[in-house]
């Protein structure tokens, strides 16, 4: 068991460390200020020195990113399904969706920041990002449903609920878990993206204003330890919702195995 | 013609891009025979079964199948098609739920056929835990859950190795005699079919129809060495003769 998770998670964390003794050799070697590039291990005590700040700012990010990820789970499954029922109202409101994912959510913030408190706008941008591509796998995965066992609910006279209910919606299930791994990390990236558009508004900021503000007093380190949490906060994310893949999909899907 | 399960009258499909599938097809099923639909690929046997099951319907003729209810038809595909998220009991238990019959009798009947298909010990397994015969003894469990008064299977033992479809053509065998249940088997393997049949109807392609009838009168003694003996290998020939038939009509 020790042997099989060291040949797995071994070399990869191997290599981090590598990277983070040479980075920090090349700082002390030499000789760069902090301000050009900080050390690792100035990074780590910035983090820790400004915990309180920087954590409160995360937890802002954070709620954003986890409150437009809920909408975008809620709205882009409901869609889905409503365009799996009605193809018409997918032909009719598809554009809507695609014109939403093609333009750039960067491009949109100003407007949108205009139109709404900074708040309702960073929330408006971290849902838009997350909630195309689970309504885009989802849709893909009730439209893929076995023609075989559709053929099954058909002979024994299957109801339309009940072909929804026993069949599209578990069989898209590995899908739909695909199409959340997306979301998720982008909810995470347009949370950002629009805080940096919105700048310092009201009382409570998040990491990305903390980031801008430590660049415009040249304190890199903090710059550094914010991406940190940003960057641990994703990785958090991936992970979690990997394992809640795996847990519900173990016993039926290759990706389950995971 | 009064115990006739499936009349076929002159029916022709064609489908939505051209393609014509069959034409003139005639054929009749009695109750409590095993007829295998014996052809070539593309002759059109599967469209037969999924006329036979109303999962298709006619361009010509006519089809009656008087036992259409949902639940008096069984179908076994090609393919297991079992759900992949559900247990074997619950793929079991799947035509009987969309029933809605009640909990404790299902799961009566569920057990019952079970055990007549050899799966009572792999109730709480999942289909890809199970090997591919193991499989298609659910998929026929399934069809066989609510007592079909008529069971179509489409090639359902191609996928498999020799050995696991002998022991599972036997196995149908003795379940038909026990259920009682008329049959409609296709497969384009000549032994496979001399070996299960009560009749064969033999198929030709472009147009599919029915060219030729056999029927296995008086029925084969069933017994370890009937594949080798030469009653089983007359009908084989025939069989094979009468395939050899169709397609010299298919080429004129």
């Amino acid at each position: 068991m020790i042997g099989r998770l060291s040949a797995r998670y071994g070399p990869p964390a191997a290599a981090f460390a590598v990277f983070l003794l040479a980075w920090e050799a090349v700082v002390r070697l030499a000789r760069l200020p902090p301000y050009v590039l900080p050390a690792p291990s100035l990074v780590a005590t910035t983090l820790i020195a400004d915990r309180a700040t920087l954590f409160a700012s995360l937890w802002v990010t954070l709620r954003t990113t986890f409150a437009a990820l809920g909408l975008a789970i809620v709205g882009g499954s409901l869609l889905a399904i409503l365009f799996s029922q009605w193809k018409w109202l997918e032909r009719a409101l598809l554009p809507f969706a695609v014109v939403l994912q093609v333009t750039p959510i960067i491009a949109i913030a100003p407007l949108l920041l205009i139109y709404l408190p900074a708040w309702g706008a960073v929330l408006s941008c971290a849902f838009f990002v997350a909630f195309f591509p689970i309504l885009a796998n989802f849709s893909l995965g009730l439209a893929s449903t076995d023609r075989n066992l559709l053929d099954l609910f058909a002979l024994y006279g299957a109801s339309r609920r009940q072909t929804l209910v026993m069949l599209r919606l578990p069989a898209a299930l590995p899908y739909f878990f695909a199409g959340l791994r997306i979301g998720a990390g982008l909810a995470l990236i347009g949370a950002v993206a629009a805080e940096l558009a919105a700048g310092a508004s009201g009382q409570e900021t998040g990491l990305a204003f903390r980031i801008v503000e430590a660049g415009y007093r040249l304190d890199i380190p903090r710059m550094f330890a914010a991406l940190v949490l940003i960057s641990l906060a994703g990785i958090a994310i991936y992970f979690s919702l990997s394992a809640l893949a795996h847990l519900v999909l173990r016993h039926w899907h290759e990706s389950g195995g995971v | 013609m009064s115990d006739a399960v499936v009349v076929l009258k002159d029916v022709g499909k064609t489908f939505a891009n051209g393609t014509r599938s069959l034409a003139h097809l005639n054929l009749a099923v009695q109750a409590g025979e095993l007829v295998t639909l014996l052809g070539p690929s593309g002759c059109g046997k599967s469209t037969t079964l999924r006329l036979l099951a109303g999962l298709e319907t006619p361009s010509s003729g006519t089809v009656a199948v008087p036992a259409r209810k949902p639940g008096q038809v069984g179908f076994v595909f090609q393919d297991p098609t079992l759900l992949p998220w559900a247990t074997v009991a619950d793929n079991v238990l799947l035509p009987l739920r969309l029933q809605k019959m009640q909990a404790a009798e299902a799961r009566r009947r569920c057990t019952d056929v079970m055990r007549l298909v050899g799966l009572a010990d792999f109730a709480r397994a999942y289909p890809h835990q199970l090997s591919g015969g193991m499989r298609m003894r659910v998929s026929i469990a399934r069809a066989l859950a609510p007592r079909p008064r008529l069971l179509l299977m489409d090639e359902p033992f191609a996928a498999l190795d020799e050995i696991s479809r002998f022991r599972i053509n036997d196995d149908l065998l003795r379940l038909k005699k026990e259920l009682k249940t008329t049959i409609v088997f296709v497969t384009h393997s000549v032994y496979e079919s001399v070996y299960l049949a009560s009749r064969i109807a033999i198929m030709a392609v472009r147009p599919g129809r029915v060219t030729e009838e056999i029927a296995i009168d008086p029925p084969l003694p069933r017994g370890a060495d009937l594949r080798t003996s030469a009653a089983f290998l007359g009908y084989c020939d025939r069989a094979m003769r009468a395939l050899g038939r169709a397609a010299a009509e298919d080429r004129r």
